[in-house]
């Protein structure tokens, strides 16, 4: 009994601490290589925008807005009037409303599920030879701005960081999902080729 | 020993022309003066090019050598476009001989045209962060210091896609190239950063302009992305990423992002502009989208080029797949009713070209001659007209493969050996 007891109370601590050192050595850096950026550079470089929008700035700004600042920023040059006419791609939908989305022209701001996607495009990638000067204010009423010309939401609508996401955009659900990518599997199950 | 006697006088002959104040340079020229008959067989059949500085420091082809990539698609948006900016330019795959693409002529594709950085790579940083126990911020050097890995993989555009309008192969499938890289796998950073479990998939983005981004699932990550920086035995081109791009071996090129400068681990797909620019109505051919299918064409003979007669010919081509290392290439002589093994001229690897070839005897008549390919996953190759049938729909001449276009390719060829494109 005795014997035993002592067992125990040695064995015990010798397996804890085995234990703790393994979990602790899988978790600290193996290399040490590179450097921790710091909160702030993180949230500086951060620019992807998911469907939820939790990484969106504060700020907001309607159509109206928008409408001022395409022609200040030079997007009209590019884009056209109202983004038709233009050397770059048409912003805005030429087909009638009663026209399904996917027999409509590939436009961002009219067939992209998350009305997120049309803001984080904006903000990183326009004006072109400009990109990345854009204030959080004038990226929201772009937006607005193009959403409306191409009917998804009315002129007077505020978009912000909490109603952006939440915007419908006409294509619903009406869209293929990513799916369940598997490891050294088929294209598509069941499909041969 | 005569002429062993011969070329002695020519030598001396020589040296005493020197020292009379003949200049250097002349070459060939000043030999062919001569005025009595050479030794047969010793004079230079062409001109010799001199050492020069430029030759010395870094080699450049032959003149004779002019093969170059082309804007793709043909008639399509023009590389590059009045912005500036590069869309699709293809390799020129019916000049190519073994599985490595120079660097030089690998194809390039951009999201929606593009410019090309000029990175300092002494400025450049890669950061990892998201869903990790600690973000990671790595300079060019501090990269290369982590055990690295040197693997072969292809690079294919999601719009290699071959149709009748097309000539050569350069037109209908030099869109896909193959490369050494060298790198560190990700799963070797991801793991450095203490990637947390509820990290699903993750955002690779890059530095050019639109700072291009796609969300790959961590499966992938995890097995066998390469963070690389070599190309070739060199550094990446700047046309290829300079200077680092993640290799996902297999996935269609899109997702191997340039300029890579942030990875950002998150708990659902994002949607970024990339995808957007994939968005299709059904899941089915959504999937068909991400991983290259088993497929191979052949590149000699190919589209446009002349066969100068009945004989022998070694038929040669590639193939590959997303799905793993290739597994056989049959190539059919006679349209497609008979398929005959062909030979591997270098070991099949995972998610890389493999030269296959075929020896033939042309009799002169007219025919038809393709490829196909099977992956070691079971996939296979399959004509346009079974995939229709797969997928229940008419097949009609236009016919669209849903997903990425790896469907057998045909080339004819007509009694006088000029090679067309059999989908015309
Ligand atoms: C110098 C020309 C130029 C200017 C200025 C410009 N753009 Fe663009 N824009 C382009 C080009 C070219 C594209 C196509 C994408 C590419 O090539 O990267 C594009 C693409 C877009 C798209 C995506 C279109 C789609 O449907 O895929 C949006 C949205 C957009 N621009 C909005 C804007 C806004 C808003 C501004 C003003 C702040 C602006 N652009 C200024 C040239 C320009």
């Amino acid at each position: 009994m005795g014997s035993l007891n002592l067992l125990r109370v040695v064995t015990i601590p010798l397996l804890l601490g085995s234990l703790l050192g393994s979990t602790a050595f899988a978790q600290s850096p193996t290399y040490g290589v590179g450097r921790t950026p710091t909160a702030e550079e993180i949230r500086r470089m951060d620019i992807s925008i998911g469907p939820t929008g939790e990484e969106l700035p504060p700020g907001r700004g309607s159509a109206k807005e928008g409408a001022q600042v395409y022609a200040q920023k030079g997007c009209v040059g590019c884009h056209g009037a109202a983004g038709i006419g233009g050397l770059a791609p048409i912003l805005q939908s030429k087909q009638g409303a009663d026209v399904p989305v996917w027999k409509k022209e590939r436009i961002l701001p009219l067939r992209a599920p998350h009305a997120t996607i049309v803001w984080d495009f904006i903000n990183r990638g326009m004006p072109l030879g400009l990109e990345g000067t854009l204030t959080p204010n004038e990226v929201y009423s772009l937006t607005a701005y193009l959403l409306f010309i191409n009917k998804v939401i009315p002129e007077d609508q505020v978009l912000d960081k909490q109603s952006l996401p939440k915007v419908k955009m006409p294509i619903g659900d009406e869209y293929g999902k990513p799916h369940q990518f598997k490891l050294n599997a088929p294209r598509l199950e069941g499909y041969p080729y | 020993m005569d002429s062993k006697r011969n070329s002695r006088r020519e030598l001396l002959k020589a040296g005493a022309a020197l020292a009379g104040g003949i200049t250097l340079g002349t070459g060939g020229k000043a030999q062919a003066q001569h005025d009595h008959p050479m030794t047969p067989g010793s004079e230079n059949a062409s001109p010799m090019i001199h050492g020069s500085k430029e030759q010395i420091e870094y080699g450049q082809r032959s003149k004779y050598v002019t093969s170059v990539r082309v804007q793709h698609p043909i008639g399509g948006r023009p590389s590059p476009d009045v912005f500036g900016k590069v869309f699709h330019v293809a390799t020129p795959l019916q000049d190519s001989v073994g599985v490595i693409t120079p660097s030089s002529l690998h194809y390039i594709a951009t999201t929606r045209g593009s410019f090309l950085p000029d990175i300092d790579p002494k400025q450049h940083t890669l950061t990892i962060h998201g869903l990790v126990d600690r973000p990671l911020t790595l300079t060019m050097d501090e990269l290369k210091r982590f055990p690295s890995v040197t693997r072969l993989h292809f690079i294919e555009c999601a719009g290699n896609r071959h149709n009748g309008k097309q000539k050569t192969v350069q037109d209908t499938h030099g869109m896909t190239s193959c490369s050494e890289w060298t790198g560190v796998l990700l799963s070797t950073l991801l793991k450095e950063c203490g990637l947390k479990g509820s990290a699903k998939w993750f955002v690779a983005e890059g530095a050019e302009e639109v700072k291009g981004a796609s969300s790959i699932p961590i499966e992938k990550a995890m097995d066998d992305c390469i963070i690389a920086y070599g190309q070739n035995g060199e550094p990446l081109r700047p046309q290829q990423g300079f200077p680092v791009r993640i290799m996902v071996p297999g996935f269609e090129g899109i997702y191997h992002t340039k300029f890579l400068r942030r990875i950002k681990l998150v708990d659902r797909f994002y949607m970024n502009y990339n995808e957007f620019g994939h968005l299709r109505p059904e899941d089915k051919e959504l999937a068909l989208g991400e991983q290259i299918g088993p497929k191979s064409v052949i590149t000699y003979p190919s589209g446009t080029q002349r066969l100068p007669g009945p004989g022998f010919y070694e038929i040669s081509g590639l193939a590959w797949s997303g799905g793993g290392a290739v597994k056989t290439v049959e190539v059919s002589t006679d349209g497609g009713k008979k398929w005959n093994r062909a030979e591997f001229k270098n070991t099949p690897q995972r998610m890389a070209h493999v030269r296959f070839a075929y020896p033939w005897k042309w009799d002169g008549t007219e025919t038809a001659i393709l490829s196909r390919c099977t992956d070691e996953i079971g996939q296979r190759q399959a004509m346009r007209e079974e995939i229709a049938n797969w997928w229940k729909v008419p097949f009609e001449r236009d016919y669209r493969v849903p997903g990425l276009d790896n469907s057998v390719m045909p080339w004819k060829i007509a009694r006088d050996g000029s090679v067309t494109n059999g989908l015309a």
